[in-house]
């Protein structure tokens, strides 16, 4: 088999192997329901309440109660803002930005439709917010801001600690989408005036179909999925047990190589990025290179587009992905790098190379190998390239 | 992901053909960098037997796109113009194995590079002169109504999507739908009536105006009726003659017989017969 070189963790990660083991008791003899009375399934609510203190304890939550086991990401955007509309019925006003995950944008847009309204703010061509922009857009009517903390397609991060500080001083309750935020940067949410806070499983190496929503004490909150008592009445519906295991398993390893992701990781980032520069002409980096996920790098290639660049990759057993039209079937580019202003010469040919702590220096070298070629290659059938480009 | 051909994919990895030829006899470019594809074709044409010796070609864009580009180089060698001239998008795709619905419009590009090229030969205005009668439906990608009518003839397309994925019309703000929508309505209506013109009026038996009926009744009527807190039943059909009774809220509705009037008989004269008759069964 030819080797897997994966760079596309923030599309998803492979769950680690400690992991796996830590769930697979629950996927065999441990099949119980927490909420039965008998000792066999009832005792499972031990571990779920484990889980909780793993989650907890990642994010530096205040306490357990603090956290809510969903489906994923998505789920817990959608309860957070849906939660915060039907606590204050007479506030229709949302603030959000041009660059949020669809999870959320699709969810404004949809609201949008029923008359809410919705300010989605610019960002620079940096990826960066202008916080007075959020100022002067918070009015009595605002029930809700939503502003993600770390962007999955540039891994720009946001001044979150200074937007939750704006919402907290205005009155406005603050969600933050953090899915690719936790487990890369340290985050202590009892020292912030956050109320939402979204993660997924499968973003940190735990399966996908979990995740969780921080919900800080004391807020209102009304349940997103209705039913049975599950997770104190706040979230309906058997627990998914291994999931649950798995995400508490995987938050404990990311505090654990939180240290790593920071150092070992950022340095393979920096040596893929420098090395791209260094090899290849008319490229440019798409976002701001120090506020920004240290596992995360976009880049733009002038005169080539996307899906054919994946698809040579591809060939080569790299795994990354693209801000370009075609490959996500929609006719439009990447709506983060246009927020941006990227120029469309650079958008349609952008990249994403996004690493974990699974990847190696002989990852980056393979990528630093077979790249170049393929630029030029691409460059050289394209009517756009300047003669210079690809005679060379 | 896309699942695209062995075909494809061969001619994406190794394309025939790329490149620009010299001082050629024709040339035929579409696209830009915005809309994400672009293509300039360049032929070598033998004047005397108006044969195409060479043809030449530099895309950006998608995988799809390339392979498109590269199989038109393929299929117009050793053609004369006046063969090459009928090579349609769907001839592209088919020699391909296929595409995507989503990448049909890829195909489309290799077309209209194509007729580009044979228009410069043949010293004809290429056809963005012409822009002046056209209306630029899709701004975002400046599709005019032209286009679009065109794509909706050859490729028999029926829905919004179809004509963006053959034509990328839509496909950006999407604020043109509405106009497509109406391409596609009128272009159809033509159609029948062109038909009708042809000798073949709708003629049902029994049985299909029965169904025709209860559809009509099912999809138009009711949701209506009901969104108001009434409903309907059939009664009986009896040829044209539609018995039917108001339930629910419509019961005690000093409005009913207008809906009886503007909306059942008025919707089963649209979709079933222009000759209908309703009549409502009290009790």
């Amino acid at each position: 088999m030819k080797k897997i070189v994966y760079v596309d963790n923030n599309a998803t990660t492979c769950v680690d192997p400690q992991v796996l083991e830590v769930m697979l008791p629950f996927l065999k003899d441990k099949y119980g329901n927490p909420s039965s009375m008998h000792t066999f399934g009832g005792r499972i609510s031990k571990d779920i309440e484990k889980s909780r203190e793993e989650v907890a304890e990642l994010i530096g939550a205040e306490s357990p109660q603090e956290i809510i086991f969903t489906s994923g990401g998505t789920e817990s955007d959608n309860t957070a803002i849906i939660s915060s509309l039907r606590v204050n019925p007479e506030k229709r006003h949302i603030i959000t930005t041009k660059v949020e995950h669809p999870a959320v944008l699709t969810l404004c847009k949809y609201l949008e439709e029923e008359g809410y309204k919705i300010t989605y703010l610019d960002v620079d061509s940096q990826g960066l917010l202008d916080l007075d922009q959020l100022r002067e857009s918070i009015t009595p009517e605002t029930a809700i801001v939503s502003i993600m903390w770390a962007n999955n397609e540039t891994g720009v991060i946001f001044p979150i600690e200074e937007v939750a500080k704006i919402c907290y001083e205005r009155g406005v309750v603050f969600h933050t989408d953090a899915v690719q935020a936790v487990g890369k940067i340290p985050l202590k949410l009892k020292e912030l005036p956050i109320s939402f806070l979204s993660l997924s499983g499968h973003k940190l190496h735990a399966p996908k179909g979990v995740g969780a929503l921080y919900v800080k004490r004391g807020t209102r909150f009304k349940p997103f999925i209705i039913g049975g008592h599950q997770e104190r009445g706040r979230r309906a519906g058997t627990e998914n047990v291994a999931g649950i295991v798995g995400l508490g398993k995987a938050c404990q390893l990311a505090k654990d190589f939180m240290e790593e992701e920071n150092t070992r990781v950022k340095y393979l980032r920096d040596k893929l990025e420098k090395g791209i520069l260094e090899k290849i002409p008319n490229i440019r980096v798409n976002g701001h290179r120090d506020l920004r996920l240290p596992n995360t790098t976009n880049i733009g290639f002038e005169f080539v587009e996307g899906e054919a660049i994946l698809m040579l990759l591809d060939d080569k057993g790299i795994c990354a992905s693209s801000g370009s039209a075609c490959t996500s079937g929609a006719l439009t580019p990447s709506h983060v790098l246009r927020a941006m202003g990227v120029p469309f010469t650079f958008i349609q040919g952008s990249i994403r190379f996004s690493l974990s702590r699974h990847n190696t220096q002989e990852d980056i070298e393979h990528i630093l190998r077979e790249l170049p070629p393929i630029i030029k290659r691409l460059r050289e059938i394209s009517p756009f390239s300047p003669q210079n480009l690809t005679s060379a | 992901m896309w699942v695209y051909s062995e075909k494809v994919l061969e001619f994406f990895k190794n394309p025939k053909n790329v490149g620009e030829i010299e001082n050629p006899d024709a040339v035929g470019e579409v696209g830009n960098i915005v809309c994400g594809d672009a293509l300039k074709l360049t032929l070598k044409i033998d004047k005397k037997t108006n044969r195409i010796i060479d043809a030449k070609f530099k895309t950006f864009g998608c995988a799809s796109a390339i392979a498109s580009s590269s199989a038109l180089t393929e299929m117009i060698k050793g053609k004369t113009i006046e063969e090459a001239s009928k090579i349609t998008n769907k001839d592209i795709a088919d020699y391909l194995g296929g595409l995507p619905n989503e990448k049909m419009h890829c195909s489309v590009m290799g077309m209209e590079a194509l007729e580009r090229a044979l228009a410069n030969y043949l010293g004809k205005p290429i056809k963005k002169e012409t822009i002046g009668e056209e209306k630029v439906i899709c701004k975002c990608f400046g599709v005019t109504d032209k286009k679009i009518i065109r794509a909706i003839k050859e490729n028999s397309l029926k829905t919004v999507e179809d004509v963006t994925n053959y034509t990328k019309a839509g496909g950006g703000c999407g604020k043109c739908k509405p106009e497509i929508e109406q391409l596609l309505k009128e272009f159809w209506a033509k159609e029948e009536t062109k038909k009708g013109v042809l000798g073949e009026p709708k003629k049902l038996t029994n049985l299909q105006r029965i169904n025709l009926i209860q559809e009509t009744v099912e999809r138009e009527i009711r949701p209506r009726l009901k969104a108001d807190g009434g409903n309907i039943e059939i009664v009986d059909i009896d040829q044209k003659k539609v018995y039917v009774r108001f339930l629910g809220a419509c019961l005690n509705c000093p409005a009913a017989g207008v809906t009886l009037k503007k909306v059942v008989e008025s919707k089963l004269r649209e979709f079933v017969e222009e000759d209908i008759i309703v009549k409502e069964v009290k009790e």
